[in-house]
């Protein structure tokens, strides 16, 4: 039976679904001109979120609602991560919504919403919780990248999002509809991903297990957005809105981890073995791919999705390891992913004003004579991005080759910096762009001048110098969280 | 008497033709909805399938959920489908192609 102790357990989430509630009650009920406070309520209701998550810690480990729900040190790092990406993201959306006339209740709930998500499903303990918070993440996210209707790019970019989404959410639960047969066959079936780690050594149906294994690797893919399993990345990031594209790679990122983590480990982990070698050959397909098709773009969101792919490739390179120093790796890197995927996108979010989408790499022709201090914080997001030291990007990327080469895949390792020399190019190219090249004549580049964007922008993007240098505690903490 | 392999095979027979339909399909988005929906049925059969058995009620549960979400999804997709038809009057497959790189 259900406690008040399991609902205590789960308080931030319970928290955020009546807050979102009211969100959309306020809206509903909001005079027009007093819509734009709703901005400043949701980012208190994060914060507060944030609270709730850290004070309400416990010591060690706990499950809700009969382990349908973890609540680890795992999942706290990834909540307050996400929950604190999606803050700035909505500082950094500001200006952007009020030129489109979109600021309003929708997009604040629905962000909302796939944050509820993001929380079940990096705490999911079940089959069916992991199912319900991904669904919940990706049914926000299809209607978010629609938001601005009238546009003629979302909505394509939303239809071929949500198909691509409902169809690797189909192989996941296809595989977890034979892992779940598999469990029974020779023991009691489960949808428990704890009682799932063991199903190998009884069951009497390995074979369907495997199936179910690569079909959950299938769906897992396709939600990290690893290349074969790319496609809808690069038309979700240019055609969604800035904001949303924000969004799409930052939180979904680090939940995305969290569910390749909840499934892989807690429940596969016992197959270690089988899934090491599928997800090394994901990696190096995905840097392949990420880094290549990256060089020609010439839309910097664009660019951006390739650059996404490359580095899912090298946050499997940690989870392909397949232990728990991989693991501390791989989450390392998604958390440092969000950070950097944040500042170069509120970059661009800093200079898009009405009537003009900053989204060309050619948008930012000499941008330092401009906004010195603008290209000063592109330059460190697109360093940091590259993985030049002494930023944070380069702490993430050694930590994950070294997993590579302590868990005996030293190849991997090889091709992962391979790559990384060649994904320099077109980070450098950006950075060239914006230092040696003319403006164009009649240029109508400008900062926004909303203070908030600014300062939170500038602290974010220095953020990542400053991590690089004190990287110390944050891995630490990833380190404990994985119990090293 | 049908056992549990036959309906295991239903379901793969299901499941491969959803997936068959989204990637053969050239014509028109309506067709990727049924697709996804008839996907989703395919996996329910597992489900069910496996949870009676074996003898389990689990199984039967997480069906109840599938469907409930399917329904959610079918809501968006089809409201995705009303913007792209208003935005471009057309829901033909091969037209939507305005992003490449």
């Amino acid at each position: 039976m259900p406690t008040l102790n399991d609902i205590l357990i789960l308080l931030p989430e319970f928290y955020l679904v009546a807050a979102a509630c009211l969100l959309l009650l306020l809206d509903a009920f909001m005079k027009p001109a007093q819509r734009p406070l709703l901005h400043w309520i949701s980012i208190a209701v994060l914060l507060v979120a944030i609270y709730l998550v850290i004070a309400g810690q416990p010591p060690q480990a706990v499950t809700a609602f009969g382990s349908m729900f973890v609540r680890d040190d795992v999942a706290e790092i990834l909540k307050v991560f996400a929950l604190g990406t999606t803050a700035m993201v909505f500082v950094y959306a500001r200006p952007y919504l009020i030129d489109r006339k979109l600021l309003g209740g929708e997009f604040y709930t629905l962000m909302i919403f796939a944050v509820i998500g993001i929380m079940l499903l990096v705490s999911a303990g079940n089959l069916v919780t992991v199912y319900l918070g991904l669904e919940l993440l990706s049914l926000s996210s299809y209607a978010l990248v629609a938001l601005n209707r009238d546009a003629k790019l979302p909505p394509e970019a939303a239809i071929k999002y949500f198909v691509l989404g409902a169809l690797a959410s189909g192989m996941l639960l296809y595989g977890m509809s034979m892992v779940y047969g598999a469990s029974g066959m020779g023991g009691t079936p489960s949808l428990d991903l704890a009682q799932l780690h063991n199903v190998m050594s009884y069951t009497t149906a390995p074979t369907l297990l495997l199936f179910g294994l690569i079909f959950m690797i299938v769906g897992i893919g396709f939600k990290l957005g690893a290349a074969p399993f790319h496609m809808w990345i690069p038309d979700v990031y240019q055609g969604a809105p800035t904001p949303v594209t924000t969004f799409i790679a930052s939180g979904s990122k680090l939940a995305a981890f969290g569910m390749a983590y909840r499934l892989l480990d807690s429940g596969m982990g016992d197959l270690s073995q089988h899934w090491q070698l599928m997800l090394a050959v994901l990696a190096v397909a995905s840097l392949a791919i990420g880094n290549l098709v990256a060089i020609v773009q010439t839309n910097l969101k664009r660019m951006l999705a390739y650059s996404t792919i490359s580095h899912m490739g090298y946050l499997l390179l940690g989870l392909s390891a397949a232990g728990p120093e991989g693991y501390a790796a791989a989450m390392f890197y998604a958390i440092c992913y969000a950070l950097m995927g944040v500042a170069a996108f509120g970059v661009m979010l800093a200079l898009t004003r009405a009537g003009f989408e900053c989204e060309e790499i050619a948008d930012l022709k000499g941008l330092n004579q401009k906004s010195p201090w603008m290209a000063f914080l592109m330059l460190l997001a697109m360093f940091s991005l590259a993985g030049v030291p002494p930023l944070f990007g380069f702490w993430a990327k050694v930590l994950v080759l070294e997993a590579a080469i302590h868990a005996d895949m030293l190849w991997l390792a090889i091709v992962g910096i391979v790559f990384a020399i060649i994904g320099l190019y077109y980070y450098l190219y950006v950075v060239k762009v914006m230092y040696f090249d003319k403006p164009v004549e009649g240029s109508v580049l400008q900062v926004q001048s909303d203070r908030p964007l600014r300062v939170v922008l500038s602290l974010n993007a220095l953020s990542l110098l400053v991590l690089g240098l004190y990287w110390g505690p944050l891995l630490g903490w990833c380190r404990r969280a994985f119990g090293l | 008497m049908i056992s549990l392999a036959h309906y295991i095979v239903l379901g793969a027979v299901l499941f491969c033709i959803a997936v068959a339909g989204l990637f053969i399909n050239r014509k028109n988005v309506i067709v990727l909805l049924m697709s996804i929906e008839l996907m989703l049925l395919a996996v329910n059969m597992n489900f069910v399938a496996f949870s009676r058995f074996l003898g389990d009620v689990s199984g039967q549960v997480f069906v109840f959920f599938i469907l409930t979400v399917a329904a959610a999804e079918a809501a968006i997709g089809l409201a995705i489908l009303v913007l792209l038809f208003r935005t471009r009057s057309t829901i033909n497959i091969a037209d939507i192609d305005s992003m490449k790189g």
